[in-house]
């Protein structure tokens, strides 16, 4: 975090977001812990697969922080190490304190896992479901009475949870899912894959529930996901992470801001002169190419500024101009710069997956 | 005066920096007892079981398939009585002849009706078949994601098992005892039955359960595809109940058969079962027979739970 504060820091470099990133981050940590602390974790299946490649990260207390990459990056593999499923092959963690290898009981204690299946059993009620979790806890039912009660409203099942869970819609399970995870209070949850099949109603109800949760618990939320603009808006930070290593650490503003910042695209009538000098004059213009004869791309990191000035400095020169562009940078650019791949390549077997998954749960039924 | 201030930047915070303090968390409400979400699996295995009487009805009818078809009509005891022996010249009279069959039927069953016989043999098989398929939940949970959810929750990793074994063993005595009852009804010989005998019968019964669970469970965790498994029970399911005495007497079985039926376990729990529900003779002393049922179960639970805990932890 010391060298993103660094970074931060250069002159011209700082944006709003970025002041505010530093103020919370780059103070030695002030105000924010760390709650997790994962160094050189590797994991390595039958001595050959390389899962997770040596990955080193810090996540603070009460951040969302997210996982993104595509299938196979090894985002499922580090949260079944961090939620003591799997052991490390080498390297260090330290959850809620506790070292994973040491203490996985009092890890177990302090977190709760959304798992990418739905794991709730189909043959009990959700109600059942709930406390079924809370036993798994050792909780007694007195308490795990009342906290079924305000969960089951939180994800708003109260209505349905005296009904069987097969009777329950994707999304329905997905909540549930989510309560189940929560029934002990955890100072972390971590969610793999919280929207992975769901549509995008439900996906952005299933959003509102985990910023809920934030609010209401003030917990550190640890998810994966390979929807972009799930990562995007929901994320305080993100690791993007390929073949097993991390590639990139920051928020999702500061991710895009390395790309350069916005691009202005933008036409003009006249084809003879060559405008890039005196566009690059404008304030906060970083680059300009000329594309085309009449035509140029612009990059800034202020693009809504920056394109009507523009505007007004070829104006009072005498040019005009015919269109113009904005585009922000977005993270499947970023991710595309970084991996040299498109996430939404990866998409189209994940599904297929899941599909599979649904089926050979009616096929169980 | 600044070790004070330095304590409110930082509560709880030490110099290693892994320490942080515990905001809505309470980890006194969370039991520290290694055993306390054994019910809770267990009560999960079995309701799934008695919240589904269809399941229930369905394993219930092959035994008594196996009772009526076998039980009733191979009837042995008539082979060798009335319609069976007559002999054509020789003028054997009536009693003779019962008298001859019935000693005929007490030397080779042990007891004076196959279909008593019978009914033991099918207490055994029924616990047979229910631990067969006591793998199958394990490999269920597996593919859907349920056991990772289980595992990352404090529960031990011994109780998962045991919890899979222990439901298994329940819901066999539970079945053991619906086919008794309609074996009675059938007309299954209860004139030496005691109270006492019907206890010690279960026990027997429930050590082979356990035994018999423990080894399919070792079996059914590493595959993670359920027809393996099918595989598996549908291999050993035939040979383990003809190789034992559950249908006919070990004791007219060839040599080797019968050095097989000597340590297939099977043949120790029916042999109790005869001994104490029927007042047969036994192949074995009951003492004998209930140490070896013991050592059975305690070894393949041990090295069941022993085994499943080190996968469990990979």
């Amino acid at each position: 975090m010391g060298q993103l504060g660094l970074e931060l820091q250069k002159p011209g470099k700082i944006s709003l977001i970025g002041m505010v990133m530093k103020m919370v981050y780059a103070n030695g940590n002030g105000g924010k812990s760390i709650i997790m602390e994962i160094r050189d974790l590797k994991k390595v299946f039958n001595g050959t697969v390389v899962a997770v490649d040596g990955v080193t990260f810090d996540v603070y207390e009460g951040e969302i922080f997210g996982f993104l990459g595509p299938n196979g990056a090894g985002k499922t593999t580090t949260i079944s190490v961090l939620t003591t499923l799997l052991r490390p092959t080498s390297g260090t963690a330290t959850v809620c304190g506790f070292d994973l290898l040491k203490a996985p009981n009092e890890v177990r204690k302090r977190i709760g896992v959304v798992p990418q299946e739905y794991t709730a059993d189909e043959d009990l009620t959700g109600y059942e479901n709930i406390i079924f979790c809370a036993d798994l806890y050792g909780i007694p039912r007195r308490i795990s009475r009342e906290r079924a009660d305000e969960l089951l409203k939180l994800v708003e099942l109260e209505s349905a949870k005296d009904r069987k869970v097969d009777t329950y819609s994707g999304g329905m399970r997905r909540r549930l899912e989510l309560a189940c995870g929560l029934i002990n209070h955890p100072r972390i949850l971590f969610l793999d894959e919280p929207t992975l099949g769901l549509d995008v109603q439900t996906r952005a109800a299933v959003w509102k529930y985990i910023r809920r949760l934030r609010e209401e618990y003030g917990m550190t939320l640890f998810l994966t996901t390979h929807y972009l603009e799930e990562a995007d808006s929901l994320c305080d930070r993100i690791a993007i992470i390929d073949r097993g290593k991390i590639v990139k650490i920051g928020s999702p503003k500061e991710l895009k801001d390395s790309l350069g910042g916005d691009v202005i695209e933008l036409g003009v009538q006249e084809e003879n002169d060559d405008l890039a000098p005196l566009i690059s004059t404008v304030k906060h213009v970083k680059e300009v190419r000329r594309t085309a004869p009449s035509e140029y791309r612009i990059k800034s990191e202020v693009g809504e500024v920056t394109a009507p000035m523009i505007i007004d400095a070829l104006r009072s020169k005498g040019y005009r101009v015919s269109k113009i562009s904005l585009t922000r940078p977005t993270l499947d650019q970023v991710y595309l710069e970084l991996t040299g791949r498109s996430i939404r390549e990866e998409n189209g077997d994940r599904m297929q997956a899941m599909r599979q998954r649904m089926i050979m749960r009616r096929a169980r039924g | 005066m600044s070790g004070l201030s330095a304590a409110e930047a930082n509560p709880m915070r030490q110099a290693d920096g892994t320490q942080v303090p515990e905001a809505k968390f309470n980890s006194t409400i969370i039991s520290s007892s290694p055993y306390h979400g054994l019910w809770a699996l267990t009560n999960r295995e079995l309701k799934k079981w008695y919240k589904n009487p269809v399941i229930l009805l369905i394993s219930l009818i092959q035994p008594v398939l196996w009772l009526g078809l076998f039980g009733k009509a191979m009837n042995f005891g008539a082979i060798f009585t009335e319609g069976g022996l007559n002999i054509p010249g020789l003028n054997i009279p009536k009693e003779v002849i019962n008298q001859l069959g019935s000693m005929l039927m007490l030397n080779v069953f042990g007891t004076s009706d196959y279909f008593s016989f019978l009914a033991v043999g099918m207490l055994s098989f029924i616990i047979i078949f229910t631990a067969m398929f006591s793998g199958m939940s394990i490999v269920w949970d597996r593919r859907l994601g349920t056991l990772n959810k289980v595992m990352s929750t404090p529960v031990a990793r011994g109780s998962i098992v045991i919890s899979k074994i222990l439901s298994s063993v329940i819901r066999s005595l539970v079945q053991a005892a619906i086919i008794l009852v309609l074996a009675v009804l059938l007309g299954m010989n209860t004139s030496s039955m005691t109270a006492l005998g019907v206890v010690g019968a279960f026990t027997s019964l429930a050590l082979l359960s356990f035994g018999f669970s423990a080894v399919f469970l070792m079996l059914a965790l590493r595959s993670t595809n359920q027809n393996t498994q099918m595989a598996i029970v549908n291999l050993l399911n035939l040979p383990l109940l003809f190789g034992s005495n559950a249908l006919f007497p070990a004791n007219l079985m060839p040599e080797w058969l019968q050095a097989f039926v000597r340590v297939n376990p099977i043949s120790y729990a029916t042999d109790i079962g005869r001994q104490l529900l029927l007042g047969a003779q036994g192949m074995g002393t009951l003492a004998f027979d209930f140490a070896f049922l013991t050592a059975f179960a305690a070894v393949s639970s041990t090295v069941g739970i022993l085994l499943s805990w080190r996968f469990l932890t990979k």
